[in-house]
């Protein structure tokens, strides 16, 4: 394989605060059995990629105790496999701040793999691509670099701003800029999944940072080297979820009860989804169970009513429950006859008995972490 | 480097099962699918790994295709060693002789060289069809107090059952007086497991010695433990009070898969504390559709419901489609029922699709006729009926 992956875990933590003040945004849990960053570690795993660094900044141990030696994706390799790179301080007590920054802290790993190309991915994102036809794109049009986009509806809720680029009629990127629309437009996205030639990549990053050392990676690095570097766009037109906002999180969880999407992201064919295992017994609906349209994973215990709902592993449902439109994370504890409406229970979480609690779609109500209620 | 470890385990993993008839017309049993997300020798090997025994040999010889890709290096159940871990154990070639495993005892004495290379002190015996949770560091413990040659598990089982295992009496220290393999009038209800605890270098002198005998028929419970018991050495029973199911036959293999289910289940698998691991292939969690029923049942991931399932046990990847009924069955692996199928009573192995509106195993409403199982890769024609009782099996064996 002539690429090396490279994982950003942290980059857009501020976006959901109520999840991420204790975890990196790689490691926040989605979908029943999964972290985000599975998604970003799996698509690069199934496209062929043995080597994958996790740049990290702070508040890692989750996702640390997450990836592990990086068995499940069958990362535990004599060459390569999964290097972790924290912040690295040369007598300097700052850590970085942007992208740019976050790549040059791991310049030693860029330097020293042996790859020709790098492929970049965050991890606040949902989406199962193959990246190795990303990077025969790359190779055929003899790109020095490749910048997947998604042609999406941005509508200012995107909680950050969002570069989008305008390409010619060879796919050549020509312009990039970032949007903060006021009214819904669709636009050509950059989601921050990118193919580099590797000693490009480095020699971009010291020139542009040299310049200026809080340079934007989209708008100085990519944009300002335009007419001297010949920068492709590649469409990406499957499922994609961008988690950047509580709501937009507790929507995307949502998604997953449509079964294109689902067979989108899970079922395509050598492109399974890996995550940690954790040897769950299987489900057990107990005889008062009622579940209706519901994604659950391994190890809970049902006795009672769910609906349009996301239950993580290890969930215990008493009866007499009544779960609507809700994400009840790993091991949460819901007792006999307590009511839930667009709720949100972060992992270990335990309602108490005929508690009655609602939120609503665009803003679900969201309890903490190992919270009794 | 020389090491030892101070426990082998040997894991008797050969015998065709015959008695689960289309099951293991293709895979050995111990790789027969249980509980919706293992297989049978997950229990064993859990076991193993969950009372601290790294070093597990695994003696295959029928159909062990399957059962090989499954264990792999053991890294599942924590058995990917560097020194120890798991080891298949087919029959080989030697220089002498070869032969395939003629009864157990002469399986173990073909792999006296793996044993020997880990010069253990005691080693374990142990069955790949039978269904439990057991610390065997509690029997190693106790063959260690009672300075005993051999221990074997011991279970109280109902009297009218005795006739179907190794019954024993034990006096008053626990020490075994008797023992007979399967007698037609059993003298006591204690009954062995087929668990053994040997102290290794009796072991191995009664082994040499019953290879040497051309009577015998290499069996430990028809020839080992009988001669050593005439020896007088000191033999214990370890009695073990716990959920053991021996699910050497269709029925039993139904009924311990029932036994998961409800509110308390006969046999808890929802205890954390002792993992049974599985390996895993990265399945999504399950999806249930809006018309979906499930009461009473346990689903594995993967899987996708969207008719009604009732005191059933739907293993990893199986989709059970809009107004499909499954009742009181087991359904295996990547499976599918299609819609309106009915399906009653059954066990429908891997890779198998009941085709639209088929009914399998209806009619079976006392449960005490026989399961109806349908064989792996089969495919049962739409508005088909397979009546109770039934062992569908076309593609290796004929249909019965």
């Amino acid at each position: 394989m002539k690429a090396v992956g490279l994982i950003l875990s942290n980059i857009h933590d501020k976006n959901i605060p109520e999840l991420t003040s204790i975890r990196s945004i790689g490691s926040v849990p989605f979908g029943g059995r999964y972290r985000l960053i599975d998604f970003a570690l799996s698509n690069m795993v199934n496209s062929g990629i043995t080597s994958v660094g996790i740049i990290t900044k702070s508040n890692y141990q989750s996702l640390m105790d997450h990836v592990g030696s990086g068995k499940e994706w069958d990362l535990v390799r004599k060459n390569g496999g999964l290097f972790m790179l924290p912040p690295f301080s040369d007598n300097q007590d700052e850590v970085y701040e942007t992208r740019l920054q976050a790549l040059n802290n791991v310049m030693n790993f860029l330097y020293r793999t042996p790859h020709e190309l790098v492929v970049l991915s965050d991890s606040d994102m949902v989406l199962n691509i193959d990246i190795d036809k990303v990077i025969d794109y790359h190779i055929e049009k003899n790109a020095d670099v490749t910048c997947v986009y998604n042609e999406m509806v941005l509508d200012g809720d995107e909680g950050r701003l969002v570069s989008v680029i305008k390409t010619n009629v060879d796919g050549k990127v020509v312009d990039i800029k970032t949007a903060k629309p006021e009214k819904a437009v669709k636009a050509k996205s950059v989601i921050n999944i990118w193919v580099f030639n590797r000693m490009l990549l480095i020699n971009l990053i010291k020139e542009t940072l040299s310049r200026e050392s809080r340079a934007d990676f989209d708008l100085d690095l990519i944009g300002k080297n335009l007419n001297k570097i010949n920068v492709v766009g590649y469409a990406f037109e499957g499922y994609f979820a961008w988690i950047t906002s509580l709501s937009k999180y507790f929507k995307h969880n949502m998604d997953l009860l449509d079964k294109k999407v689902r067979d989108n992201l899970f079922n395509q064919k050598y492109m399974a989804v890996y995550t940690k295992v954790k040897d769950s017994p299987p489900t057990s609906y107990r005889a008062n169970a009622q579940v209706k349209n519901s994604f659950v994973a391994d190890g809970c215990v049902i006795d009672g009513y769910v609906e349009n709902s996301i239950i993580f592993r290890g969930v215990t449902v008493g009866r007499g429950c009544v779960i609507k439109n809700s994400i009840l994370m790993q091991d949460s504890i819901v007792l006999d006859n307590a009511q839930l409406n667009c709720v949100i229970a972060d992992k270990n979480v335990v309602i108490k008995s005929g508690r009655n609690l609602s939120g609503c779609e665009n803003m679900p109500f969201y309890i903490g972490k190992n919270s009794i209620v | 480097m020389l090491t030892k470890k101070e426990c082998v385990a040997m894991l008797l993993a050969g015998g065709q099962g015959s008695r689960l008839y289309a099951l293991t017309n293709q895979v050995a049993k111990p790789a027969v699918e249980f509980g919706a997300k293992n297989r049978i020798i997950d229990f064993p090997l859990s076991n193993c790994t969950n009372s601290g025994i790294d070093t597990v040999g695994v003696l295959t010889q029928y159909q062990p295709l399957v059962l090989n890709e499954y264990i792999g290096n053991g890294s599942p159940w924590d058995l990917d060693r560097t020194f120890g871990g798991v080891h298949i154990l087919p029959p080989y070639q030697g220089k002498k002789k070869s032969d395939w495993y003629k009864g157990t005892a002469n399986a173990i004495y073909q792999n006296l060289g793996f044993i020997d290379r880990y010069q253990p002190e005691y080693v374990l015996i142990l069955s790949g069809d039978h269904i439990y949770k057991m610390d065997y560091d509690e029997m190693l413990k106790q063959h260690k107090e009672n300075q005993a040659d051999c221990t074997i598990a011991v279970l109280t089982v109902p009297m009218e059952e005795a006739s179907r295992f190794g019954i024993m009496s034990l006096d008053e220290n626990g020490r075994i007086t008797e023992f007979a393999e399967k007698p037609k009038q059993p003298k006591s209800d204690q009954a062995s497991m087929g668990i053994y605890i040997f102290s290794y270098d009796v072991l191995k002198k009664y082994l040499i010695d019953d290879e040497n005998n051309p009577k015998s028929s290499n069996d430990f419970g028809k020839d080992i433990i009988p001669k050593m018991l005439e020896d007088g050495k000191k033999m214990f029973g370890y009695r073990f009070k716990g959920y053991w199911k021996d699910v050497g036959t269709i029925k039993s293999l139904w009924e311990a898969n029932m036994d998961l289910l409800g509110d308390k289940p006969n046999f808890d698998i929802f205890d954390s504390k002792r993992k049974i691991y599985a390996r895993n292939v990265g399945d999504p969690p399950q999806f249930i559709g809006s018309d979906a029923c499930i009461q009473n049942s346990i689903i594995g991931s993967g899987v996708e419901v969207y008719g009604t399932v009732i005191n059933s046990v739907i293993s990893n990847s199986v989709v059970i489609e809009e107004g499909a009924i499954v009742r009181d069955s087991v359904i295996f692996t990547n499976s599918v029922i299609k819609k309106n199928a009915i399906v009653e009573f059954s066990i429908i192995d891997e890779f198998t699709e009941v085709g639209e509106g088929a009914v399998v195993g209806a009619g079976n409403k006392k449960q005490d006729n026989d399961i109806t199982v349908i064989a792996r890769n089969e495919k049962i024609p739409a508005k088909s009926v397979i009546e109770a009782g039934t062992m569908y099996d076309t593609l290796s064996g004929g249909a019965k």
